[in-house]
């Protein structure tokens, strides 16, 4: 699918940029003219790509997390998020789930969300290289849309 | 994210409002286990009518709430998500283990 538009950021591995990640996926995705729900379902996928890079692939550092944000042909929106952390030994099992290594404050549910929020979802992982989660979404055309 | 509780009868609500995510859920689960520790409530309502997003981090909120609840003998309710937040409670499946309502 050919590219029509992209921004590309990167941030520390803070939680507080949570926020901002979803927020700037939003405002990128707003040349797509999504419903309301189809925004919050992007914003939930990214927030749950976005923490599994804080929690997992830097737990005891900050490091850096590169999110790509593309717009395919077919009004799809494509998001990556890279991080250079510690990686993931087995993505099968780590995406199953209830499946998590962050204890109790995380639910292991975050890749369950990712495959059900969005249409196409890919994670390949390194281990002490990291991970790269690559998510398409495509926005439906709409009735009188300019 | 803002919290802010009620209790009477031995019923203790939780209100919660803004945007929950894992910056916001540590502080949550604390402020939600010392609330329920201190009123020892029959019953604890989680009341997400407030929340403009909530990500997965919500469900282990409501997972460590109801956990504490089943310690002092109590259940727990979720009310009210809004339609972003009910999406992911149903992608998650929680809403099979606790209760979930929609009061309005």
């Amino acid at each position: 699918m050919k590219e029509q538009n992209y921004i590309k950021l990167e941030f520390p591995s803070r939680s507080s940029n949570e926020f901002f990640a979803r927020s700037a996926v939003a405002a990128f995705a707003a040349q797509l003219d999504p419903t309301l729900e189809e925004l919050g379902d992007v914003k939930t996928a990214v927030s749950e790509a976005v923490t599994n890079a804080i929690v997992h692939a830097y737990p005891d550092s900050i490091g850096r997390i590169v999110m790509r944000l593309r717009i395919l042909g077919g009004n799809t929106l494509e998001i990556m998020v890279k991080d250079f952390g510690k990686g993931i030994e087995n993505v099968q099992e780590a995406m199953k789930p209830l499946y998590t290594t962050g204890g109790s404050e995380r639910s292991g549910m975050g890749f369950t969300i990712m495959e059900s929020f969005m249409d196409k979802l890919r994670v390949r992982s390194e281990p002490g290289k990291g991970t790269t989660v690559v998510m398409q979404r495509a926005i439906r055309l709409r009735v009188g849309r300019r | 994210m803002k919290i802010a509780a009620s209790f009477s009868s031995g019923r203790l609500i939780v209100y919660l409002s803004g945007e929950l995510d894992h910056h916001e859920a540590g502080g949550a689960i604390r402020a939600i286990g010392a609330l329920i520790e201190e009123h020892m409530p029959r019953e604890c309502v989680i009341e997400l009518s407030g929340l403009s997003f909530m990500d997965s981090s919500g469900i282990a909120v409501i997972i460590n709430a109801g956990r504490k609840m089943r310690t002092y003998g109590g259940r727990l309710r979720v009310e009210n998500p809004p339609e972003q937040a009910r999406k992911v409670l149903e992608a998650s499946g929680i809403d099979r283990l606790i209760a979930v309502a929609m009061n309005s």
